[in-house]
């Protein structure tokens, strides 16, 4: 992947947001940036603020406070020409079921000044066995699919996708991932929201990790949370059978202390050096990590050969 | 490229032009025909509602009149007024209602929100769906009662051009009262459920399912209120012979009335309506 910033111009910059429902602080003093070019990723759990940061973003939403800039505008003023350059894919659609893929893709383009050939964009996001279909007769992954031609449609230099994979099967997440890499190929910015950690680390070229309406980390996939949270943990069971696990920069260092003062005998059984995955480094930021003391399975022998549990090193690209 | 300079708008130098916003009413008119035949249910219910009516009530009181103080007209003739009016009021009013209710529920008016498609031109394709659909619904019961019923169509150029205004002016202001209410209903789901009664309400106290004449007068009052009576009173002016303008309740058809009336609606719906439209669901940020 190229991962070097091709473009130094911002395409978004939030300072300070604030949103609030009642008595519910949704967002909280938000900062971004993202940058012309890039897949920019807001990664957090439900209810951490993503859709009303991005509806903000697309001037669907009001704030309460705030400095917002999307293309060079503020969106609470947006004019046809500023949404002339934006794709929308909002977080859920069940809308014009009864026409078909076709029909919808071709409509949507006679908006645009430039909008792209309806009939390359079906074929780029894989609908062309469905395009006589009608929405209503779709699969939650196809559906997504369309949702993404009609946002692409317009040739947009901005593209927001919320929670664009929702409820995929793992196939059907590889192929819209794939879809969205060549998007960015083709000079397409992006913003992405999701709760897949997987998700972000595949496709971001940087993540911002927020959680209750703010952001918490902002960084590559790969360097998510900074050093201190990317030490390794030394793990060893003691002479009297307690398993012990302890944080360090320099875990070789540690184990010629344990070993000197006893505490390792020369078998050291259960000794493990273990690196944190990205995993255990988000759910630490988001505050659901378990404690480190009390983790006696170690996350990189995780049995299941899922997504989840990858290591830092199979994550990183 | 600067790191400072925010983003030009590269299509605006490249001299690209934003479609005009008729062209693409046109475009919305094609894509609402087409949703619209193919909502089976709402076609069917929109066609054969009138001329259903027209059957039911023509085929009971076949061969009486409708008629007070010695002067009558044949029932069939005095009901198909009320149901031409009855028919502008449910593919303008009611469908509207319903239908831009449906679509905020949905989230159609939130994605068209987010393109540049303009405001104007997604009513333009309403107007353009209702006036299509007014027309043909309009013939077709014109037809049945003609053909089936005996109802003498006028022949003189006055009545079709009291024809016409009535038809435009009802229509448009059925559409701008439909756009107005359609931000009543809580949801998609509610939204037949408040609309309907409304309706009903209206064609039973405004002289479409009994003579006008015969109804209680306090009811005839409140039916004064709205709409609904005046579209079928000017209808009747053009279906009914003169001598008939014994039967209102004026003694005179009223045209005037009837014109401010129907603008006075005209004007508070359009002033409601463009306050109130949302284009997402209230409960959406
Ligand atoms: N329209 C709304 N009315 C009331 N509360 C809302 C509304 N939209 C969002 N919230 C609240 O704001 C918080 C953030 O929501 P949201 O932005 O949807 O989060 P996310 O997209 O990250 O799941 C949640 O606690 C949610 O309940
Ligand atoms: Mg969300």
């Amino acid at each position: 992947m190229d991962t070097t910033r091709r473009e130094t111009r911002s395409v978004i910059d939030v300072r300070g947001l604030r949103k609030r429902y009642g008595t519910k602080q949704a967002v909280d003093g938000l900062d971004l940036r993202v940058d012309q070019g890039e897949i920019f990723a807001v990664l957090g759990p439900n209810g951490a603020g993503k859709t009303t940061t991005v509806e903000i973003l697309e001037g669907f939403r009001d704030r309460d406070s705030g400095e917002v800039t999307v293309l060079g505008q503020d969106p609470a003023s947006g004019g046809r020409a500023w949404r002339s350059r934006l794709g929308v894919v909002l977080q859920d659609s069940r809308d014009q079921v009864e026409l078909t893929v076709r029909e919808l893709v071709r409509h949507f383009a006679g908006f645009y000044p430039a909008g792209r050939d309806p009939e390359e964009v079906i074929d780029a996001v894989g609908l062309r066995e469905k395009e006589s279909t009608r929405a209503r007769h779709l699969s939650g992954g196809q559906r997504r699919r369309l949702d993404v031609a009609l946002g692409i449609v317009g040739r947009p230099e901005l593209l927001f996708l919320d929670e664009p994979t929702t409820g995929f099967d793992p196939q059907a997440r590889r192929s819209f991932w794939e879809l969205v890499r060549s998007l960015r190929e083709d000079g397409t910015t992006i913003l992405l929201t999701t709760h897949y950690l997987d998700e972000a680390a595949f496709l971001a070229d940087r993540v911002a990790v927020v959680r209750d309406g703010r952001v918490v980390a902002l960084d590559t996939p790969d360097a998510l949370g900074g050093p201190q949270a990317r030490r390794p943990v030394v793990r060893w069971t003691g002479p009297d059978g307690t398993t012990h696990a302890e944080r360090t920069t320099h875990p070789e260092r540690l184990v010629a202390e344990l070993t000197a003062n006893g505490a390792l005998d020369g078998e050291a059984p259960g000794l493990q050096v273990e690196h944190p995955s990205l995993e255990d480094v988000y759910l630490e930021l988001i505050g659901t990590a378990a404690p480190t003391t009390a983790s006696t399975t170690a996350t990189t022998t995780a049995p299941e050969g899922s997504t989840q549990g990858r290591s830092t090193e199979e994550v990183a690209r | 490229m600067s790191a400072t300079a925010p983003p030009d708008d590269a299509r605006a130098t490249a001299g690209l032009r934003l479609p005009s916003a008729a062209r693409l009413g046109i475009d919305r008119t094609g894509i609402e025909l087409r949703a619209f035949v193919r909502e089976r249910d709402a076609v069917i219910f929109i066609f054969t509602y009138p001329l259903i009516m027209m059957v039911i009530f023509a085929t009971v009181f076949s061969g009486q009149d409708q008629s007070a103080d010695g002067y009558g007209v044949p029932f069939a003739q005095y009901f198909l007024p009320g149901m031409v009016a009855t028919g502008i009021m449910l593919t303008s009013f009611q469908s509207l209602a319903t239908s831009i209710a449906v679509e905020r529920d949905d989230g159609t008016l939130k994605r068209l929100r987010a393109t540049p498609l303009p405001a104007v031109s997604y009513f333009y394709g309403k107007i353009g769906l209702i006036l299509l659909t007014t027309i043909v619904q309009t013939s077709l019961l014109l037809v049945l009662a003609a053909t089936v019923y005996d109802v003498p169509m006028p022949a003189d150029v006055s009545s079709w051009a009291t024809f016409a205004w009535v038809f435009v002016l009802g229509t448009t202001t059925g559409t701008i009262c439909g756009v107005a209410f359609s931000s009543l209903p809580r949801s998609g789901k509610s939204a037949t459920a408040v609309v309907t009664p409304v309706v009903l309400v209206l064609q039973f106290i405004s002289g479409v399912f009994f003579a006008f004449f015969a109804l209680p007068s306090w009811m005839q009052t409140v039916a004064s209120v709205f709409p609904l009576k005046w579209m079928a009173q000017g209808m009747r002016s053009v279906f009914l012979p003169h001598d008939a303008q014994v039967l209102e309740v004026a003694g005179t058809w009223q045209h005037g009335a009837t014109a401010a009336v129907l603008g006075a609606w005209l004007v508070v719906g359009l002033v409601v309506g463009i306050r109130t439209f949302r284009w997402r669901r209230r409960d959406d940020g």
